[in-house]
């Protein structure tokens, strides 16, 4: 029997913007995971990008704030200069702690911190970026139990951060960006998943 | 029961045993980020796991002190997030002037580099000799680095580039001299500011202030906490007093909300109403 995801966690960076319009763009409104992103970004960006994939998603997108409860069908964008977290009790959380794998906010710190509370029920995808960042982060939440999508280097904009996932830890999926909304849409059919309250969520 | 799992557990008894000893409660900080510094500290140490650095945390309040030190570091820069500082310079200080002498809160100051920012701010839109600031912290290493104000010098230029989009129309370079890979902050910056211990969870307010910042420091505190640090800047505040807080922190829903007028959205600049 399938097993029923919780969350889907996507890191990227070199290329991220027109990646997440691609990703995020054709899921349905009724997609039933929350999604929590970090895409690199500089200090004083500001939030524009949430409000740019806001207008092109049917899905509600938000940069995320402190105590944010994570809803379904809704994707949450790492601010600039902060590091995003999960907390056991399904809220998010931010960090201003010094950059982990010269980023913040990082991949890894996300990937940990989301593959800690979520285990076997999370989804974690690694697309197009020049570092390796989020392959620490993928490596976690395979060790966790999670599931690990990593875009097709060939096809991606930037290979580095797809390659480094894929040598750090065993994925179970290795697809293109066109075909990832359709995959994502076939491992969370419909039915609506509770966050998680208090205690891990697999209990 | 899988390894993380464990550690949970470890982590669980630790903070409360450290809480029934010592008296300092981690468990009033979110947990995702001070896991994060445990794993931290625990990978530098001398333990394997946190069972094993318990006897010691436990029993030897110097081993205790070290992991407060190791645990409570928050990190910042000079003039973070310039759109914040130049809305001070341009919207704020304009009302602090019109005091003769004004008092200013910095809690969580960590190693001081926002206090100087500030300091510089106000020196230069003509305060010089007419404020004083109370910059604390929880972690005496980070107060005393902050006394000393040395910075590295592999960042000054991105401190110089953050000071001028403050609005900051000076020489930076100024501000500091230049030995080896240090740079070091005038002395001039450092005659305005006193630097003490202050751990927001426990201690006290300081009375009649004219500004409180307070950035990024909260972020790291579940609700229970965070409601307390804002009822110590509430009444520590005058009327008319400003509230600074970090880009994502803001006073919606919270208690104290009502009293205060944002000045500079979203900059997170509040101004407590008078009355």
């Amino acid at each position: 029997m399938a097993r029923s995801f919780q969350a889907v966690v996507i890191g990227v960076s070199t290329g991220g913007v027109q990646a997440l319009k691609k990703l995020l763009g054709p899921l349905p409104a009724d997609f039933p995971l929350p999604v929590l992103v970090v895409q690199h970004i500089g200090p004083d960006a500001g939030s524009g990008l949430a409000r740019l994939l806001d207008e092109c998603c049917v899905l509600r997108v938000k940069e995320a704030d402190e105590q944010d409860a994570i809803l379904p069908g809704t994707v949450y964008l790492a601010p600039p200069n902060y590091h995003l977290l999960v907390e056991q009790d399904g809220c998010l959380s931010l960090s201003a702690d010094p950059h982990v794998s010269f980023a913040r906010p990082s991949v890894d710190v996300l990937f940990e911190s989301a593959a800690a509370v979520f285990g076997p029920r999370l989804i974690g995808i690694v697309l197009t970026g020049a570092n390796s960042d989020g392959s620490r982060g993928l490596q976690s939440v395979k060790q966790h139990g999670g599931l690990a999508i990593v875009q097709d280097p060939a096809g991606a904009e930037a290979r580095q951060m797809p390659q480094a996932a894929m040598a750090a830890t065993s994925v179970d999926h290795v697809v293109d960006l066109d075909g990832m909304a359709a995959l994502l849409r076939k491992l969370a059919p419909g039915r609506t998943a509770a966050p998680p309250k208090g205690g891990r969520a697999y209990d | 029961m899988q390894r993380g799992e464990v550690e949970d557990v470890e982590i669980r008894l630790l903070l409360e045993g450290l809480q029934r000893i010592y008296g300092y409660d981690f468990r009033d900080y979110a947990e995702a980020s001070i896991r994060r510094r445990l794993s931290h500290w625990l990978a530098e140490s001398e333990f394997a796991t946190f069972s094993q650095a318990q006897s010691q945390l436990l029993r030897d309040r110097g081993a205790f002190e070290s992991l407060v030190r190791g645990i409570t570091v928050n990190v910042t820069e000079m003039f973070r997030d310039p759109a914040f500082f130049k809305a001070v310079r341009e919207q704020a200080v304009p009302f602090l002037k019109t005091y003769p002498f004004v008092k200013i809160w910095h809690a969580g100051c960590a190693t001081g580099e926002e206090a100087y920012s500030m300091a510089i701010l106000l020196n230069e839109e003509g305060m010089a000799g007419r404020f004083r600031m109370y910059a604390t912290d929880i972690n005496e290493t980070v107060l005393q680095k902050a006394g000393e104000g040395v910075l590295p010098i592999a960042e000054m230029q991105r401190f110089t580039r953050n000071y001028q989009k403050s609005g900051g129309s000076a020489s930076f370079a100024d501000y500091y001299t230049a030995r080896y890979d240090r740079a070091i902050l005038s002395a001039a910056l450092k005659k305005d500011i006193v630097f003490a211990p202050h751990n927001l969870a426990v201690d006290g307010e300081f009375g009649e202030m004219n500004m409180v910042l307070c950035r990024n420091v909260m972020i790291y505190f579940k609700p229970a906490l965070k409601e307390r640090c804002l009822q110590l800047f509430d009444s520590s505040l005058l009327p008319g007093g400003f509230l600074c807080l970090g880009l994502k922190e803001t006073l919606e829903k919270r208690k104290i909300g009502e009293r205060y007028a944002e000045l500079v959205p979203p900059l997170r600049i509040y101004r407590k109403r008078y009355g």
